[in-house]
């Protein structure tokens, strides 16, 4: 008898903590920013990775009120090592999501029917950073180097970049990057794949053990995508193609998606310092003036706006899609095999959006923009 | 000693009057006083300074650039952003988490951190105990349960996590009813849960089967029905199983979480943290282990509860075996 007594004791007391544990939520975390207010629309965002200030615009138009000023109730979502939000966006858990072009072309040559609405990057942040003694100036340089790159994705420049300089990959020695930059600083690699906004701060975050103090930029060689003339778009806001073809609500919320988050871009390019603290309080443990600094370069990716935020450039649209068609990677794939369907990319939103908002009198052009000087602190702190 | 005893049998079966049976085996030691306590404590925290001294030891006397064979790196690096010195990880730990005015330091979100990551295996292990207990009660009742289920369970962990995760996710992501909305957390739990059931639900299995066959004929023979038996016999029978199992659930747990963590990018957990601090190794160095010290306590802790738990019932624990 009493050893069954203690049993079912021992059951009872399990399934109490059971019922405790699973009535309440965790402390902390959640990160939903939806409020209740029925008269809003609620609107889904699926962004490519935790919040940091690559995303400053959408987190500034939510901490500024903007979205409720269109009657949205928007709602981050961070990402993680394995969202892939055009996935996210095709399943419907989100409304819109932020990818780069590269990605997308290949999800939806694999069945994915989404367009992108608006490419709020216009330049690409990707690099190729060496130390001076390595003497890599230019992709042709990479020839007998260590090269890194992320892959996943990622890589595809540095392979347009071979192409263009008549390497193959053979000529050169490809090796894996994590997510630090220890693999440059320790010299395993002469070359590393670096985002202006975010690795290339790491390594300017480091100390030079030669000189006791912060690596400087003239220590530096950046091989610039851009300039090598294999920049492909990034950062852009990815719609669901049979829901605008469908939906007239949806295009609406479209229109006032992107106008609120152009008028967070606008503010993040004003202030962005404040931007920079809307991410940090929002819960991104990035150092302080590493996220200054990524506020700050990314602002460099958009403004000055040849033609206006977020409009696609055909030129810029029609490159990324041949160096998507025709750049061979290490096992000799391509990203595609033909040209996406029509609806892949439309400025048909972005144009109305930008149209509205210039009569409100909002700078959509930047065309005066200047970025601020940030001084970067050991760590990023 | 006569032939038929041979050394792995330690359990012996004396029929009480009243058909009771009681269990008696060897034990291992004698109860340990307070000075083998005493004993325990001081190696048990002489072991974690033998770890810290071997580490500063290596980084002292190991080769800068680390060894290699070719490419293929077999000692790591000796430099402080491979290498920290242990005290900068403590430093580390002291000061502001970003360098906000408003920052708290970063012990603080370390514990913060681990507390959710820990509060978000404890459901997982409490769920997948549960599945698991059941999955296997269900094997030993009906045979056939037994051979259709069986394989499954050991099929599903095979899966790989980062493949279930974001699909843990989707699914969730669809699942509304009434004020019960699905939160990330849940998935997170769901997927701490998967691993943790496993052991359990093979641990119990061999559990609930482990008492002698004369044992089982004798309740049979006494016309003792199956729920009796089960608590009378086949559960107590099955703690020695039982308890190893729940301690392989609770790291499985523990480890789901934080690798569900990384891979749908949960905030406020560990996992995430050990991401997004993964970058900072070259310019603060001390950063990215940060997190790796609330991993270790969430661990101990888990490991801990479950030591608590195996107390309760440490009249059944003779004769333990790995599950």
């Amino acid at each position: 008898m009493h050893n069954r007594k203690r049993m079912v004791m021992g059951a009872a007391v399990l399934a109490t903590a059971a019922l405790a544990l699973t009535a309440c939520s965790p402390p902390g975390g959640g990160g939903s920013t939806g409020g209740d207010d029925g008269s809003l629309t609620p609107v889904t965002l699926q962004l490519q990775w935790f919040a940091q200030a690559q995303f400053s615009g959408y987190y500034a138009a939510v901490d500024q009120g903007f979205y409720k000023d269109e009657g949205l109730d928007v709602t981050l979502k961070e990402g993680g090592a394995d969202i892939v939000p055009q996935d996210a966006l095709t399943s419907g858990e989100a409304d819109y999501a932020i990818s780069w072009v590269p990605k997308v072309l290949g999800s939806i040559e694999q069945g994915a029917h989404i367009t992108n609405v608006a490419q709020i990057f216009e330049r690409s942040a990707t690099t190729q950073i060496s130390f001076k003694d390595k003497n890599i100036t230019s992709v042709e340089d990479f020839k007998g180097h260590t090269i890194g790159s992320w892959g996943y994705g990622n890589e595809w420049e540095i392979f347009a970049g071979l192409q263009k300089a008549g390497l193959t990959v053979d000529d050169i020695t490809l090796v894996t990057q994590a997510f630090d930059m220890l693999g440059m600083l320790q010299g395993d690699i002469d070359a590393a794949q670096a985002m202006t906004y975010n690795e290339y701060a790491q390594v300017l975050e480091s100390i030079n053990p030669a000189t006791g103090k912060l690596y400087q930029p003239d220590e530096i060689n950046v091989v610039d995508y851009n300039k090598v003339g294999v920049g492909m778009l990034q950062d852009s806001i990815w719609a669901d193609a049979d829901r605008l073809a469908n939906d007239p609500k949806y295009e609406e919320t479209t229109v006032k998606f992107l106008k609120a988050s152009i008028k967070g871009w606008v503010f993040a390019m004003n202030n962005p310092q404040k931007a920079a603290d809307i991410v940090t309080a929002a819960g991104s443990t990035l150092g302080t003036s590493h996220q200054l600094w990524m506020a700050n370069e990314v602002n460099k990716l958009i403004w000055p706006s040849t033609h206006g935020i977020g409009y696609i450039d055909e030129d810029a649209w029609n490159r990324t899609v041949q160096i998507a068609l025709g750049t061979k990677n290490e096992t000799g794939a391509t990203i595609i095999s033909k040209d996406p369907p029509a609806d892949a990319h439309t400025n048909k939103y972005i144009q109305k959006a930008l149209d509205e908002l210039k009569a409100e009198g909002v700078d959509v052009m930047g065309a005066s923009f200047q970025p601020i000087t940030v001084t970067l602190k050991e760590g990023g702190k | 000693m006569t032939a038929s005893t041979t050394p792995t049998m330690r359990v012996e079966t004396v029929p009480h009057s009243g058909g009771k049976t009681r269990r008696f085996g060897s034990r291992r030691s004698a109860r340990p006083g307070r000075a083998a306590a005493w004993r325990r404590a001081i190696l048990g925290a002489l072991g974690i300074v033998l770890v810290g001294v071997a580490w500063e030891l290596y980084k002292l006397i190991g080769p800068e650039k680390g060894f290699a064979i070719g490419d293929l790196i077999l000692l790591p690096r000796t430099n402080d952003m491979s290498m920290p010195h242990i005290a900068t990880m403590f430093e580390r730990l002291a000061e502001p988490l970003t360098g906000a005015s408003n920052s708290i330091m970063m012990w603080q979100a370390v514990v913060d951190a681990s507390a959710f990551s820990l509060y978000v295996a404890a459901v997982g292990w409490i769920v997948g105990v549960s599945v698991g207990l059941l999955l296997a009660l269900i094997m030993q009742r009906f045979r056939t349960a037994q051979s259709a289920v069986l394989p499954w369970i050991i099929l599903s962990q095979t899966v790989p996590l980062i493949a279930i995760a974001p699909l843990v996710r989707r699914w969730g992501a669809q699942i509304q009813f009434g004020d019960f909305v699905w939160e990330n957390w849940m998935s997170v739990a769901l997927i701490a849960s998967y691993l943790a059931f496993f052991p359990v639900s093979i641990g119990a299995l061999q559990g609930l089967n482990s008492p002698d066959t004369n044992h089982v004929e004798l309740f049979r023979s006494f016309g003792v029905g199956w729920w009796k038996t089960l608590f009378r016999l086949r559960v107590p029978a099955s703690i020695p199983y039982l308890i190893p199992a729940l301690q392989l659930a609770a790291a499985n747990a523990v480890i789901g979480t934080i690798v569900a963590e990384v891979s749908i990018g949960l905030k406020g957990g560990i996992g995430r943290m050990v991401i997004e601090f993964a970058g900072a190794a070259g310019g603060d160095p001390g950063k990215p282990w940060a997190p790796i010290f609330g991993a270790v306590a969430i661990g101990l802790i888990a490991a801990g509860a479950v030591g608590v738990l195996a107390l309760l019932v440490r009249r059944y624990r003779r004769g333990e075996t790995n599950a």
